[in-house]
């Protein structure tokens, strides 16, 4: 059921952006690392470029627990009907990252084992090119998912999210 | 074709005068010891290289497929095993080709290397040569449904063969390309 | 809660009967389990479908290639020099090794010798892309069995050596800083002492480690006795590096067929006795310290560094020489040193005869010679332009290097054109994971995790 902004009142625009508050501060990653961008990920959770100080850094390895699917790592022919039960078993709200070149176009495997972007096979959110992607482009594209999760419009009763 | 150089390598040597004619040609480009030996002897060539005690090759390096249609050579598959020996700490590489080129049947030598086990398997998925004896010749590196060897020099690299249907991204979103 | 669409893979492999149970007299049959692909071991995309006979794996099936990216067709559809960057992404946790055994293919196929300094810079490189392997590793076992502790101590200490890679290639991770017939660029000044300094620090982060896990009582528990193999298993299944050694047997490709300068250093070579997971991990810990070692006797004595040319004048920028070049005045250019952009650093043409071998068949000329006389562009252009390249004559080698986890190979097939007509990566963590099955039957479910852990399988080398 889609909502027009601006239809709710004063307290149901506070309360939408106080959801959106805690929603974008308290992110439960499932990090589905493939490949080399895992490292990189592996990196960003680590001590240097920290993701816990976004509230990501705790990985929820169950994807009924988790909200944001950070696709990590090429996704091949074989693996992609996978990510789809993934995405199709997590709850709403969820948000998709695509993270690392390979998920967005795939990259420069142009072949017969490739899914080329991970958008072919489930709805992204944000995309990170890179290959890898240094930490700094993982975490300023954090802080755009929090802009896009703070934009989003929760009144009292049902959601502008439509799941694809 | 023989390398007047390459008999001088004792393995070489050996499986020469064990097999005879069932040696194609050998050679040993920049260093490599190689022999390529008839497919109906290629078992027992394997065995003997494994048993013999000048050669004692007991570790198994590698097993891989080579598809020769472009370079116009017949019989179009090959199959080639790396060996080492600890004994000698030396390294020979057997090679054979399998007769059929629209059916590459060949024998497996799992049982003799135990190493051997996924490689054949890998030959298999990637090539479509077939080894007879082995405990479970499946697809290892790609799914069961695809069709075709995709490592044959006449499959394309391109073609896709999706396990699911693959999502419509509209095409007017700025700076989209459209796959 | 509606059935999903996708497909999934129907064929399992193991019977799941009934039978009697001989502990308990009782009619039982074995659970399967199904742990993968997608699962939080940090490792890389496998599926292990177990049976479990209450907690003891009985049976195990591994199911492999949901990484496959296709590196071999696509190595077949670019050229020699241009599948560098494949590589790196093999073992993406030591690309330099990747990038240093494929140039040395290359090379054995041209015939074609190294200058003694780029195989210097090579082996440290090497080294370090070890530490940073086994690093990981180490940190993910770790991790993986609930110690969170000493996977930011070691990622820290992995942060301290890909400053240096990036300063030195450029990328932390995805390198390509490998050429055929020497390396990308020379050291920048100061890299060899930064390179000493990151090495203590990274000793710090490991002994922390230590003291956190050797004697840890919970750390041997789970790993004492746990995924034992015997040496005659993991010799006749193929398995070679840090897996191999930990069973007992003393087989490292830098000791048993020297390649680059490791018949100059000196150095051990760490083995187990028992074969499972503590001493898997205890050969990674000492291998780390024996890679710093060979890195120090480097530091000493690598040779040459930048030749000091006589020079006449001023620096010139990179784009007054292009421009003077465009119009004709070439008739000093070759004199003049010439302040490159910084990401052409250390390719210059003073640092260019240290690190690149004298072979117009492989090596790009330095930027001076490109752009300063007519040969050193006819050069440029026939290594790079589609359909010229580098024309390794026709045949065929293998080549093999101590990766981290190790024997890498690469079987190599030339056929005279630009293009690889055939190259074969043989990856050290396939033969491994055939052995997977054996190192966790007879095991409990929780051992599967660390087992595995310990071998450190690569998925991008794995399913390549």
């Amino acid at each position: 059921m889609a909502v027009k902004e601006g239809q709710g009142g004063f307290f149901t625009s506070r309360l939408s952006d106080g959801i959106a508050w805690a929603r974008k501060w308290s992110l439960f990653p499932y990090p589905f690392v493939t490949a080399c961008c895992g490292m990189e990920y592996m990196a960003v959770s680590a001590a240097h470029y920290d993701l816990d100080r976004f509230g990501a850094a705790w990985p929820r390895f169950s994807p009924r627990q988790a909200d944001m699917l950070m696709v990590v790592g090429t996704i091949s022919q074989k693996m992609a009907p996978i990510l789809k039960t993934v995405y199709e078993q997590m709850c709403e709200p969820k948000w998709v990252v695509a993270f690392g070149v390979c998920t967005c176009t795939g990259g420069f495997y142009d072949n017969y084992a490739t899914v080329q972007g991970i958008d072919r096979v489930i709805p992204v959110d944000v995309y990170i090119p890179g290959c890898p992607p240094r930490p700094e482009t993982v975490l300023d594209a954090l802080m755009k998912l929090q802009d896009k999760i703070q934009s989003e419009y929760h009144p009292l009763t049902g959601s502008v999210r439509k799941s694809a | 074709m023989t390398d007047a150089n390459a008999h001088a390598h004792p393995v070489i040597a050996c499986l020469s005068a064990r097999f005879g004619d069932g040696l194609i040609e050998t050679h040993r480009h920049r260093g490599d010891a190689t022999a390529v030996v008839r497919p109906d002897r290629y078992r027992e060539a394997i065995a003997f290289l494994r048993e013999d005690t000048d050669c004692a090759f007991d570790f198994l390096t590698d097993l891989c497929g080579v598809d020769r249609l472009e370079l116009k050579l017949k019989p179009r598959f090959e199959v080639i095993v790396y060996l080492y020996s600890s004994r000698t700490n030396s390294r020979f590489r057997l090679k054979t080709r399998p007769l059929n080129d629209a059916d590459p049947v060949i024998d497996s030598i799992v049982d003799l290397f135990p190493a051997a086990n996924w490689p054949e398997r890998e030959v298999y998925d990637m090539f479509g040569v077939r080894f007879t004896g082995h405990p479970n010749l499946t697809r290892i590196l790609m799914y069961e449904e695809f069709v075709g060897y995709p490592l044959r020099k006449d499959y394309p690299v391109n073609k896709r063969q999706p396990r699911l249907p693959m999502r419509e991204i509209p095409d007017d979103r700025p700076g989209m390309i459209f796959l | 809660m509606p059935a999903s669409e996708t497909p999934f893979p129907t064929q399992t492999r193991i019977p799941v009967e009934e039978h009697i149970d001989s502990r308990s007299g009782r009619r039982s049959r074995s659970m399967m389990l199904n742990m993968g692909p997608a699962h939080p071991a940090m490792h890389g995309v496998i599926r292990i479908i177990a049976e479990l006979d209450g907690e003891e794996v009985a049976g195990a099936d591994i199911e492999i290639g949901y990484l496959h990216r296709g590196f071999e067709k696509d190595c077949e559809v670019v050229g020699w020099g241009q599948a560098f960057p494949y590589t790196d992404r093999l073992n993406y946790v030591s690309p330099l090794i990747n990038n240093v055994t494929y140039a040395m293919g290359v090379e054995k196929l041209l015939d074609l010798t190294i200058t003694e300094r780029c195989a210097y810079i090579r082996v440290i490189i090497s080294e370090v892309s070890r530490i940073t392997d086994h690093l990981t590793c180490i940190a993910a076992i770790a991790m993986e069995m609930g110690a969170m502790t000493p996977f930011i101590y070691l990622m820290k200490g992995r942060e301290y050596l890909y400053e240096l890679v990036e300063e030195l290639t450029g990328a932390r991770l995805t390198v390509s800083y490998v050429k055929v017939g020497g390396v990308k660029g020379d050291l920048p000044d100061g890299w060899l002492k930064r390179l000493e300094s990151a090495l203590v620090n990274v000793d710090k982060e490991i002994a922390e480690v230590d003291r956190l896990l050797t004697r840890n009582r919970i750390f041997i528990d789970r790993t004492r006795n746990v995924g034992v193999i015997s040496q005659q298993d993991a010799w006749s299944l193929g398995f070679t590096g840090p897996v191999l050694r930990s069973t007992g047997r003393a087989r490292d490709l830098r000791k048993d067929e020297p390649y680059l300068v490791y018949d100059r250093l000196d150095f051990d070579v760490p083995i187990g006795s028992v074969g499972d997971n503590y001493d898997r991990y205890l050969v990674r810990l000492e291998e780390m310290q024996q890679s710093a070692r060979i890195i120090r006797q480097c530091i000493r004595e690598i040779p040459g560094g930048a030749v000091r040319v006589d020079l006449s004048g001023r620096p010139l920028s990179a784009s007054e020489v292009v421009d003077a070049a465009k119009m004709g005045m070439t008739t000093d250019l070759l004199l003049r040193a010439v302040q490159a952009d910084p990401t052409l650093d250390g390719t210059g043409k003073a640092h260019a005869r240290q690190i690149n071998a004298d072979d117009k068949r492989a090596v790009l000329p330095p930027k001076e010679d490109t752009y300063g006389n007519i040969e050193g562009l006819m050069n440029h252009f026939m290594l790079i332009m589609e359909g010229e390249g580098l024309k390794p004559p026709p045949g065929e080698i293998y080549i093999a290097n101590e990766a981290a986890n190790g024997e890498l190979g690469f079987h190599m097939v030339s056929d005279g054109s630009g293009r690889a007509y055939r190259v074969r990566c043989r990856p050290p963590c396939f033969y491994l994971m055939q052995g997977l099955d054996r190192m966790i039957i007879g095991d409990m479910v929780a051992d599967v995790v660390p087992t595995f852990g310990s071998i450190n399988m690569i998925a991008g080398e794995l399913d390549r």
